[in-house]
């Protein structure tokens, strides 16, 4: 037996503007016209401050001439070379030192976070020390101890360290020899791409015919095979078709060759130590974090340690280390922007130094700089967030 | 650096718009001259052990202080990077740009100052080790050159090294003194900057005596203090107080005899000490405007001396920043 409740009185009359829904709404228009306001009042206030004052606007700036040199530059680059040039020089020396500086820290980090649990005292206590000295050091500090240690300890130029195969550090840098790749050095990479393809192949063959079977392929050791060892084969058959620009040593400075510059490698250094050491902490949050039954029920199905840590452990970790990972590469890229105080030409140094200050547009300049962190942050999250959505739990 | 960049674009961005308009009685309203200067060039603008700043451009804001306030200290200094000076008067930061800055065309037009005249005739040079035994500019081609981002230097230096056809490997610092330390350490053959900044740099080094400035003088490099477009009457009491400061020597006003010369019969100083007509009303200013600047910072040649010249560690003749009637260029329009 069901009764009607709606029967007995009829509902209270309650005024329009007390309804939850419009409220919510009209707050939240309130809101947004006065985003739009300030808005639209800072743009406004700013065009105008800036014809009271006579200052260029707009962007006409980019196709410019630049006229001043930078040091390291991944495309070619002159002083004859427009602003927007100098830009993308910049934001690609960012990108290089933001993405090898990701690497590195990765593997640092891993490897102390690892080294954290480690039963072995000593082991243990040196990934300690290292994660609470560096952390807690300003990175600042750090870059500029890496940029006067490195340019301090390393020989003048006349005195450079000679390395073996024709290689010299000195106080200018890193000079290698560059590799140039002659006719018939085509093949060595259609064999490498062969390579890999064949190895994917052989790996999605083996997994399935262990799903079927339970037998193990060999897959490390035949990709190896595959993508060192056929191409390297290719390589002697081509006849050796790699020279080398060597490095010679001039007046005043050493010519060809590929060129590490100190500003790079200190920041290189202070970046990847630095943000290994927050990894490291992550790290072992994360393996922490897999209940040590987990283990237990893997050794009592017979499982050897190491297919342990690699199957049962470290997937289970993954899911807890990578969001504060991405945060910690977030990091890295931004902290990137210290560069300005050791002379290493990155977008800021370049874009929002030389140029804002050469063209006198410090709006327009610093909005694109912002921009572009902001673009490059939000792709890093979008990816990192689409590898945690694979190896997330998945719940049946 | 980005968060000072940011900040100053802030600045420009929600700045108040009447600072700009009559900057002569903001600051008298204030009752202090906010003076963007550099902190760190010995002879120009440096605060010593006490805090005192002292300098060729420091000189300048004293004399402004002293013509608006009849007070030389009255004055805020605000050290500045090459790269961040504009920023900050565009922005309202300072009245007024002191800071060795080279007048050019772009910065008149583009970024929108107006340059009070030259406080000092200078040009670009280069510095090198002893031991490398070069004798000129000439002789770097491959060098790799240390210099401060954000200046005319840093373009001169490409353009002389192109004109020449020689090759050039720039290492760009922020500050003057990252960009010195880095020379110092070796990580350059030479460091380049205005050939007064030289000298100045040159006597902060270890050992003096390793490093020479090279003959070759590359570029013209006007420095003189700015304010920003679109205020008249402020840029004329800018202009007027360096103009005050050089024909004050060549009246042959010192800060010693100013209270004498105050009575002397000569019409040119009479108007200039304002005993006759009403020119320092003219300006917006009291009528003893430039007999304040007079007494209590001196004029130019003085100002030389004291901080660039003999009387200085810097000991720079005053070659083209003699008077004009002495061989250089220092002319300044009379008061009348």
């Amino acid at each position: 037996m069901s009764i009607d409740l709606r029967a007995g009185s009829p509902p209270a009359r309650v005024p329009f503007y007390n309804y939850p829904k419009v409220r919510s709404i009209a707050y939240q228009v309130a809101l947004c016209a006065v985003i739009a306001f300030l808005v639209w009042g800072a743009a406004s206030n700013a065009i105008d401050n800036l014809q009271k004052a006579n200052i260029a606007s707009g962007f006409g700036f980019w196709d410019n001439t630049a006229g001043f040199d930078i040091s390291q530059s991944l495309i070619p680059y002159t002083n004859q070379s427009t602003y927007g040039r100098a830009f993308w020089v910049g934001l690609l020396n960012t990108l290089l030192v933001a993405g090898i500086g990701i690497v590195f820290a990765t593997i640092i980090g891993f490897v102390v976070g690892i080294a954290r649990l480690s039963k072995n005292w000593l082991v243990n206590r040196a990934a300690s020390g290292y994660v609470e000295t560096i952390r807690n050091i300003p990175l600042l500090l750090q870059l500029l101890f890496w940029y006067n240690a490195v340019l301090k300890a390393l020989p003048d130029l006349r005195d450079s360290v000679k390395i073996p195969g024709g290689a010299f550090l000195n106080n200018r840098g890193l000079f290698m020899p560059e590799p140039i790749a002659q006719t018939g050095f085509g093949f060595v990479l259609i064999a490498i791409a062969a390579g890999i393809v064949g190895s994917i192949g052989y790996y999605i063959w083996a997994k399935r015919r262990q799903d079927k079977t339970g037998q193990q392929a060999p897959v490390f050791l035949v990709s190896l095979g595959l993508i060192v060892g056929v191409p390297l084969a290719v390589f002697f058959a081509a006849g050796l078709p790699l020279t080398f620009s060597y490095p010679e040593a001039g007046r005043f400075n050493i010519r060809g060759g590929i060129e590490v510059v100190p500003e790079f490698a200190a920041l290189l250094f202070g970046l990847s130590i630095y943000t290994a050491a927050f990894i490291a902490e992550v790290v072992r949050a994360g393996i922490r974090a897999v209940s040590h039954g987990q283990t237990e029920a893997a050794y009592s199905l017979g499982l050897r340690p190491q297919p342990t840590l690699r199957l049962i452990v470290v997937p289970q970790a993954m899911r807890v280390i990578i969001p504060p990972l991405t945060s910690q590469y977030l990091n890295l890229t931004k902290n990137s922007t210290l560069a300005v105080a050791i002379g290493y030409p990155d977008l800021v140094q370049i874009f929002t130094g030389t140029v804002l200050n050469q063209t006198g547009q410090a709006v327009e300049v610093v909005a694109i700089t912002m921009a572009v962190y902001l673009t490059i942050s939000l792709t890093t999250s979008l990816f990192m967030n689409i590898y945690n959505s694979r190896i997330a739990l998945v719940e049946r | 650096m980005k968060k000072i960049a940011s900040i100053i674009a802030l600045a420009v961005v929600f700045g108040a718009t009447s600072a700009s308009a009559q900057t002569l009685k903001t600051v008298k309203d204030r009752g202090i001259l906010n003076c963007g200067s550099n902190g760190s060039l010995a002879g120009f603008g440096l605060p010593d052990a006490q805090g005192k700043w002292a300098g060729l451009d420091v000189d300048f804001c004293r004399a402004m202080a002293a013509a608006v306030f009849g007070d030389d200290k009255k004055v805020k200094y605000v050290p500045l990077s090459a790269k961040d000076r504009f920023t900050a008067l565009q922005s309202g930061e300072v009245d007024v740009l002191a800071r060795n800055t080279t007048w050019t065309s772009s910065r008149d037009t583009q970024l929108g100052l107006n340059f009070a005249g030259v406080n000092y005739y200078d040009g670009q040079g280069f510095m090198v080790r002893t031991a490398l035994k070069v004798k000129s500019a000439l002789e770097l081609g491959d060098a790799s050159v240390c210099v401060q981002q954000g200046t005319t230097t840093e373009l001169n230096l490409a353009d002389y090294f192109r004109a020449n056809k020689m090759k050039l490997k720039t290492v760009t610092f922020a500050t003057s003194n990252e960009a010195i330390k880095a020379y110092d350490t070796g990580r350059c053959d030479a460091f380049t900057t205005d050939a007064s900044g030289l000298y100045a740099e040159r006597l902060r080094l270890a050992n003096a005596a390793d490093h020479i400035v090279l003959p070759e003088i590359i570029s013209k490099e006007p420095l003189g203090p700015a304010v920003r477009h679109g205020d008249d009457q402020w840029f004329d009491v800018a202009k007027w107080t360096l103009n005050a400061m050089i024909n004050a020597e060549e009246l042959g006003i010192t800060s010693a005899n100013v209270a004498e010369m105050a009575k002397s019969d000569n019409p040119d100083i009479k108007r200039l000490l304002g005993s006759e007509g009403s020119y320092g009303e003219q300006l917006g200013l009291s009528k003893d405007w430039a007999l304040n600047i007079i007494k209590l910072v001196g004029n130019y040649g003085e100002s030389f001396e004291r901080n660039v010249g003999a009387g200085s560690p810097l000991k720079i003749e005053r070659g083209l920043n003699n008077l004009w009637t002495k061989g250089g260029l220092q002319y300044a329009p009379p008061v009348r």
